[in-house]
């Protein structure tokens, strides 16, 4: 307790850059992957192509990713970026496939109907298939959004400030409280970021939450 | 004035759904498309509003093609009811009513306005407004479905199995209210069906297709069953087995006219 007490400064500064190196992938990731997964609905053939690249890019292991990536494209070894530009290619990789299962979700009467209606294309994807791809497409975030909070510790390896630095750090000294803090921290953050994506969940899909209700009401 | 000019539609397989098909389906009136399943009854209504692209021919409303025509444009002209209502799950029945204004950029205050009453007209209550489609009946759903083809006030309305997924009471009820409002509103109605009575209840002019879109004969309803064209025609109306005969009996100098199942139905006057 007494090691948390002398550290906030620095357990706060990690906490920070852990915060902000993942809702960066996570959101970057979810917008990227919006137009693929929706394209990848479109045509079959895409969505075979973002499928097994998508299960290919995820057996790379994200350390040694993280440190090819600077003599691919040229970034600093110790640079940040080079873990928001991994840790988004995880994302796209797993929210393109929820993506899709989101937009392939929409029920294609609605959508002809929908068209019958007058909407044009634009309206028709932003309006009508968006929002309904909405619970899938929630689905998928929760679990980028987890698994975008706990490899980012994996930065820490890398020589990149977050919460990882505790467990390395914790670990190289022999420091428990350290250790313990790093994990308690990464989890709670993960577990927070979740509780967010689910309230914001409610407030955008209300009829989802109410089509929910009364299924499990009828059942 | 709708038109159907040597219209054919043959979808990509090489399946010709409707070939050769003339038709004039006048304004103001109800034109009912009546046949089995499969016999291109859906294709035909769907080239009104350039859902459906016909392959030759052409479709013609007040004499101009429908394929000059912007399609979101003229789908935003026409109202559209289909069997499974189509709403929009994630949308409140008002909004859902209201889509097409929206579309069309009518402020929200007044799409508002319009949406409630014609959920009025539809004899919606206006306490269902903001629900969600699945919190409604299927029959409510329906009025939903016609309410928002209304909405716009459009001159042509296209029905396709609109009443085909509720039970036959609510059925019924729809249909003597279709009646009432196409009283009201004297609409172009193009509606499609399965079902020979909904036709001759509905419909002005009846459209009987056998299989291939073809028309087998267009009529009034007394028309068809006066003269039916053959005997497809014939056993498609019931004429065949004697389901559709009344004969009268007299009952104490009164003439009772009664059906082939022995019930009485009414009396004869005049
Ligand atoms: N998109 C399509 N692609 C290929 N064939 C089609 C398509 N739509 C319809 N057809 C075929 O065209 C024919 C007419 O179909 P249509 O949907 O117009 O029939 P319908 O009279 O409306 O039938 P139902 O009463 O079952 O709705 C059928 O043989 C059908 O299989
Ligand atoms: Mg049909």
């Amino acid at each position: 307790m007494r090691w948390i007490g002398n550290n906030t400064d620095l357990i706060l500064g990690y906490l920070a850059s852990h915060v902000w190196l993942s809702i960066v992938p996570t959101v970057l990731g979810f917008l990227l992957a919006l137009p693929i997964g929706w394209w990848a609905n479109r045509v079959p053939a895409v969505r075979g192509v973002v499928l097994s690249v998508g299960n290919v890019l995820y057996t790379i292991p994200s350390l040694a990713f993280i440190l090819i990536l600077p003599g691919v494209i040229g970034t600093g070894f110790l640079d940040p970026l080079n873990i928001v530009i991994a840790l988004t290619v995880y994302a796209v990789a797993v929210m393109a496939r929820f993506a899709s299962d989101g937009f392939a979700s929409v029920s294609p009467a609605v959508l002809d109907s929908a068209r019958a209606s007058g909407f044009g294309a634009a309206g028709l994807a932003l309006r009508v298939e968006l929002p309904l791809a909405g619970p899938v497409l929630l689905a998928g975030l929760r679990v980028v959004s987890v698994s975008t909070v706990s490899l980012v510790s994996v930065g820490a390896l890398a020589g990149v400030d977050n919460l990882g630095r505790l467990f390395t750090e914790g670990v190289f000294t022999g420091n428990t409280a350290e250790i313990l803090t790093g994990i308690v921290l990464v989890v709670a953050l993960a577990l927070v970021l979740d509780l967010l994506l689910v309230i914001a969940g409610r407030a955008l899909l209300p009829w989802s939450a109410g089509a929910r209700r009364v299924r499990g009401g009828v059942a | 004035m709708i038109e159907y000019r040597s219209v054919g539609k043959t979808f990509s397989g090489g399946n010709a759904a409707v070939a050769d098909f003339d038709l004039v389906i006048p304004s103001h009136t109800t034109t009912v498309f009546v046949g089995s399943s499969g016999c291109g009854k859906t294709t035909l209504l769907r080239m009104v509003n350039r859902m459906v692209e016909p392959t030759s021919g052409q479709v013609l409303i007040d004499d101009v093609d429908v394929a000059s025509r912007n399609p979101v444009e003229l789908r935003r002209s026409i109202g559209y009811v289909m069997q499974a209502s189509g709403l929009l799950p994630h949308r409140s029945v008002l909004d859902n009513v209201g889509t097409v204004l929206r579309l069309q950029g009518v402020s929200r205050a007044e799409t508002r306005r319009r949406s409630l009453e014609l959920m009025e007209t539809v004899g919606l209550d206006t306490a269902l407004a903001d629900r969600y489609p699945h919190q409604l009946s299927g029959g409510q759903q329906q009025r939903v479905g016609v309410a928002r083809a209304l909405v716009t006030d459009p001159n042509i309305l296209l029905m396709d199995e609109p009443f085909g997924a509720v039970d036959p009471i609510v059925r019924d009820e729809l249909q003597a209210e279709l009646l009432r409002l196409q009283r009201e509103l004297g609409k172009t109605i193009v509606f499609v069906t399965h079902d020979i009575d909904e036709a001759f209840l509905l419909g002005d002019q009846v459209v009987i297709l056998a299989k291939g879109g073809q028309r087998a004969q267009v009529g009034t309803p007394a028309d068809i069953l006066a003269a039916p064209a053959n005997d497809f025609v014939r056993s498609f109306v019931g004429l065949d087995k004697g389901g559709r005969e009344l004969h009268v009996e007299e009952r104490d100098g009164v003439q009772v006219v009664v059906d082939a199942q022995g019930r009485a139905t009414g009396v004869l006057k005049g």
